[in-house]
């Protein structure tokens, strides 16, 4: 540890880390739409073709089902292959690939089969791409058992799940929120591999819990600072994992502050809120000084003006609010 | 079945369809229906869920042969399927 | 600038394919535009007169900065697009109807449970309730600041602070207020009932001979879990009855009588421990008796265990009451508004009977009929008890 600290994007954090692995493990490849000739979709693999050779960077035809699958193949055979969905929105198509296949093998074959795959895809909304193309679906994926899904937030998280993620001889779903690729922040140069785990706690509070994950991180301490400034203090709880939950931080996190609020870009209805909200008032029902609130994406299909998108998604404004009436009450 | 077990399988039954009944103050020789707030509905339960308990055969002609606690259990008793254990 | 890729923050100005003055359609190509991924010919959404070019050949801009103005050529501009309102929420399931007031037995009136009082359960979050335990707080005592004026433990703290002798915390009467409020609720109704309605009553004894016999050898066939009730035959007389002597089937609205097109028979049910429900069965008309006996326990197991949906606590267009199976001999009810007749159906008893010449004993129930005089008279009642008593002696064909 040189404690040498870098400016790095997240775009930059992500290409840095699967970089690594393919310089680190030669069974693992990569494998998607226009990951090699054109560099990524989000410029994440950019010169890596040159660098790995088609063998390694594998650009793929349209058809996510055949891909994925091809993927779960590999993984079969003892590759470590990271398969690359363009968006979490194209990932539907392979949906039937990712829950029977991926996610139900091992269990179906009595553990005599694994699927070490790793799944990479881009989610969320805030850049005007409307209705079809805006979705974030993390929570149905953290529904399903057999798989890990996780939400890397900051650039430590960027640098460091891809590694823990090519050990679970599991499937893991890494959520990447297209808004932070361009985002820049500072980083240890020899940041390394994270756990995946424990969720984490982004800021000391006292008088509310904010819980938010991925894209909502950032607005979640946004909104901290603007209560700060009007005397209420608020945690910041950053799952990262979205399956399996940290529900022992969950639950300490409101032990402390006896109020929460969860933020999720997904529609309210059915989402991974829901199920948060549902843990805290199964076991920590006596510790809530006040309803539980939950901060979500409207419920419409993501409009495409930039003044309806920004009002169809949790922005900081609204989690604030949300937090200042469940301490001042009424 | 023996016959206590026979007993406390009526009572459970009974427990489900009068769950006020206190089964230490049932005196068994008398109607049930003169000491719970039974229905002929109430009464049709408590024959299914014997039934489907102890696998007995009920006819409905035998109806009135099982009034009281005491005689529910010696009817029971007398036809089970493979007799007496 | 607009966004021509997920991942575009700026573009670079390439070409104006259009000059100041120059009038634009609809869809035509305005300017170049470089993305560092492509060069993208940009069109208009709008027509009109490009009005000034904004960022000249060679600038890079990032996404949204204006590049140009065009002069619209409509009126005014297009009104924005109604924003998208989500759907209104479902509005939460109706409480089920107070229940109705019970046909007049021998009975005391018991209370039921249906309708919950408000104000018995002080409203506090959970911490709150926990905390004032521990403190030996009275919660009923505590002024609530918390979200809908909960009370929240730091009110409860405040609460304690003074540690004045509190009483224990009030048990919370809620089943006593509850059967309280029912209690008062019957009574309204009843009153009502009696006032408004002029009652009138018919009564008739019914020969179940062929109907018993009927049942034995139904029954006797069917494994025990599909065996019928009476009741279920009754239920099934009272609506073809009901659609032969329409008069008796409706409501009483608006000073006029309103006829039902399909019968659906109220059932006064009794609940343990006390109180009434009234669930009605739907289209009885159409059901056979198996299903109606299906149903009918269905529906009281369900009414007894507080299950029932709104839906099935409403709509009867006629009611039936069978306290017979509990010993009344017979049985004189309170018509249920704004329904204008009730059934009442006695006990099912062995009596001597002369036909032909001879006694026998036949198994006999006595059947009250009470109608509102207002909607029916006499004549039209005995035609219907006529009518149940020819469908009653004919089983096989309800």
């Amino acid at each position: 540890m040189t404690g040498e600290r870098i400016k790095q994007s997240f775009r930059e954090a992500f290409r840095q880390s699967l970089r690594e692995a393919l310089v680190r493990d030669e069974r693992v490849f990569l494998m998607g739409e226009d990951v090699g000739r054109y560099g990524g979709s989000y410029a994440v693999s950019h010169g890596f073709l040159e660098e790995f050779g088609p063998d390694r960077i594998r650009d793929t035809p349209l058809s996510e089902s055949a891909f994925v699958g091809a993927g779960i193949g590999a993984a079969l055979g003892g590759m470590r292959p990271i398969v690359e969905l363009m968006t979490v929105n194209f990932s539907l198509l392979a949906m039937d690939q990712i829950l029977n296949g991926a996610a139900t093998l091992s269990h179906m074959s009595g553990g005599q089969f694994h699927v070490p795959l790793v799944i990479r895809m881009a989610t969320g909304a805030g850049r005007q791409l409307a209705a079809q193309h805006s979705h974030s679906l993390e929570g149905w994926y953290a529904h399903i058992p057999g798989i890990k899904v996780v939400a890397p937030a900051t650039l430590e998280d960027a640098r460091g799940m891809l590694h823990t993620a090519l050990e679970d001889p599991n499937p893991v779903l890494i959520f990447e929120h297209a808004r932070l690729y361009p985002v820049e922040g500072e980083v240890a140069a020899d940041a390394g591999p994270v756990d995946l785990e424990r969720a984490a706690l982004r800021r000391a509070g006292r008088d509310v819990s904010l819980i938010a994950y991925g894209g909502t991180l950032d607005r979640a301490l946004e909104a901290a600072e603007s209560l700060a400034g009007q005397g209420i203090e608020a945690e910041v709880l950053d799952l990262r994992v979205l399956r399996p939950l940290d529900e022992a931080a969950i639950l300490a996190s409101v032990a402390r502050t006896h109020r929460v609020v969860i933020v999720d870009e997904g529609w309210k209805s059915g989402s991974l809120s829901a199920e948060i909200a549902a843990r805290i008032a199964e076991h920590a029902l006596g510790e809530l000084d006040a309803p539980i609130r939950r901060v979500c994406s409207a419920e419409v299909p993501i409009p495409y003006p930039k003044h309806l998108e920004d009002a169809a998604l949790p922005q900081a404004a609204r989690i604030a609010e949300a937090a200042r009436e469940l301490v001042r009450g009424g | 079945m023996t016959r206590d077990a026979l007993r406390r399988e009526v009572l459970e039954a009974l427990a489900e369809i009068a769950p006020e009944a206190d089964p230490a103050s049932l005196r068994g020789g008398v109607p049930l229906r003169d000491q719970l707030d039974l229905d002929s509905m109430d009464f049709l339960n408590l024959l299914i869920a014997v039934h489907q308990r102890t696998e007995v055969e009920i006819p409905e002609a035998d109806y009135g042969k099982l009034a009281s606690l005491d005689q529910i259990v010696a009817y029971l008793e007398a036809r089970q399927p493979g007799g007496r254990d | 600038m607009p966004s021509l890729g997920a991942d575009m923050d700026r573009g670079k100005i390439l070409e104006w394919r259009k000059q100041v003055g120059d009038s634009i359609a609809r869809g035509e190509i305005v300017v170049l535009v470089d993305t560092d991924k492509a060069e993208i010919e940009v069109e208009s959404f709008s027509a009109g007169v490009l009005e000034a070019i904004l960022v000249p050949v060679g600038e890079t801009v990032p996404v949204g900065t204006p590049i140009a103005r065009i002069r619209s050529a409509e009126a005014g501009a297009r009104p924005a697009p109604k924003p998208v309102t989500p759907p209104p929420p479902a509005p939460p399931a109706p409480q089920p109807a107070i229940a109705r007031p019970p046909a007049v037995t021998p009975r005391e009136l018991p209370p039921a449970p249906a309708v919950a009082s408000a104000a018995a359960r002080p409203h506090a979050t959970p911490l709150a309730r926990r905390v004032a335990a521990e403190l030996g707080v009275n919660l009923a005592s505590v002024a609530g600041t918390g979200a809908d004026g909960a009370i929240t433990r730091e009110d409860v703290e405040r609460a304690a602070a003074p540690r004045a002798a509190a009483p224990p915390p009030a048990v919370a009467p809620a089943a006593r207020d509850r059967a309280a409020a029912m209690r008062s609720a019957i009574a309204t109704a009843m009153e009502r009932a009696n006032r408004e309605i002029p009652h009138y009553y018919v009564e008739s004894r019914v020969d179940l001979a062929n109907a018993i016999a009927w049942l034995a050898a139904t029954n006797a066939a069917r494994p025990i879990a599909d065996r019928v009730l009476p009741a279920a035959l009754f239920v099934k007389a009272v609506a073809l009855a009901a659609r032969e002597v329409p008069e008796l089937n409706g409501f009483w609205r608006d000073g006029g009588f309103v006829p039902a097109s399909e019968v659906h028979v109220g059932l006064i049910v009794s609940l343990r421990q006390g109180g009434l429900l009234a669930p009605a069965l739907r289209d009885v008309c159409e059901k056979s008796v198996t299903q109606l006996m299906a149903d009918l326990r269905d529906v009281v197991a369900r009414a007894r265990a507080g299950k029932l949906r709104s839906s099935e606590v409403s709509g009867a267009t006629i009611s039936l009451t069978n306290l017979g199976d509990q010993g009344a001999q017979r049985v004189f009810g309170v018509i249920m508004p704004p329904q204008v007749a009730l059934v009442g159906f006695g006990r099912v008893t062995e009596q001597p009977v002369a036909a032909g010449g001879l006694i026998g004993v036949r198994s006999v129930v006595d059947v009250t009929l009470a109608g509102d005089h207002r909607a029916s008279d006499g004549h039209r009642a005995g035609r219907f008890l006529a009518a149940l008593a020819r469908r009653l002696a004919e089983p096989e064909s309800l």
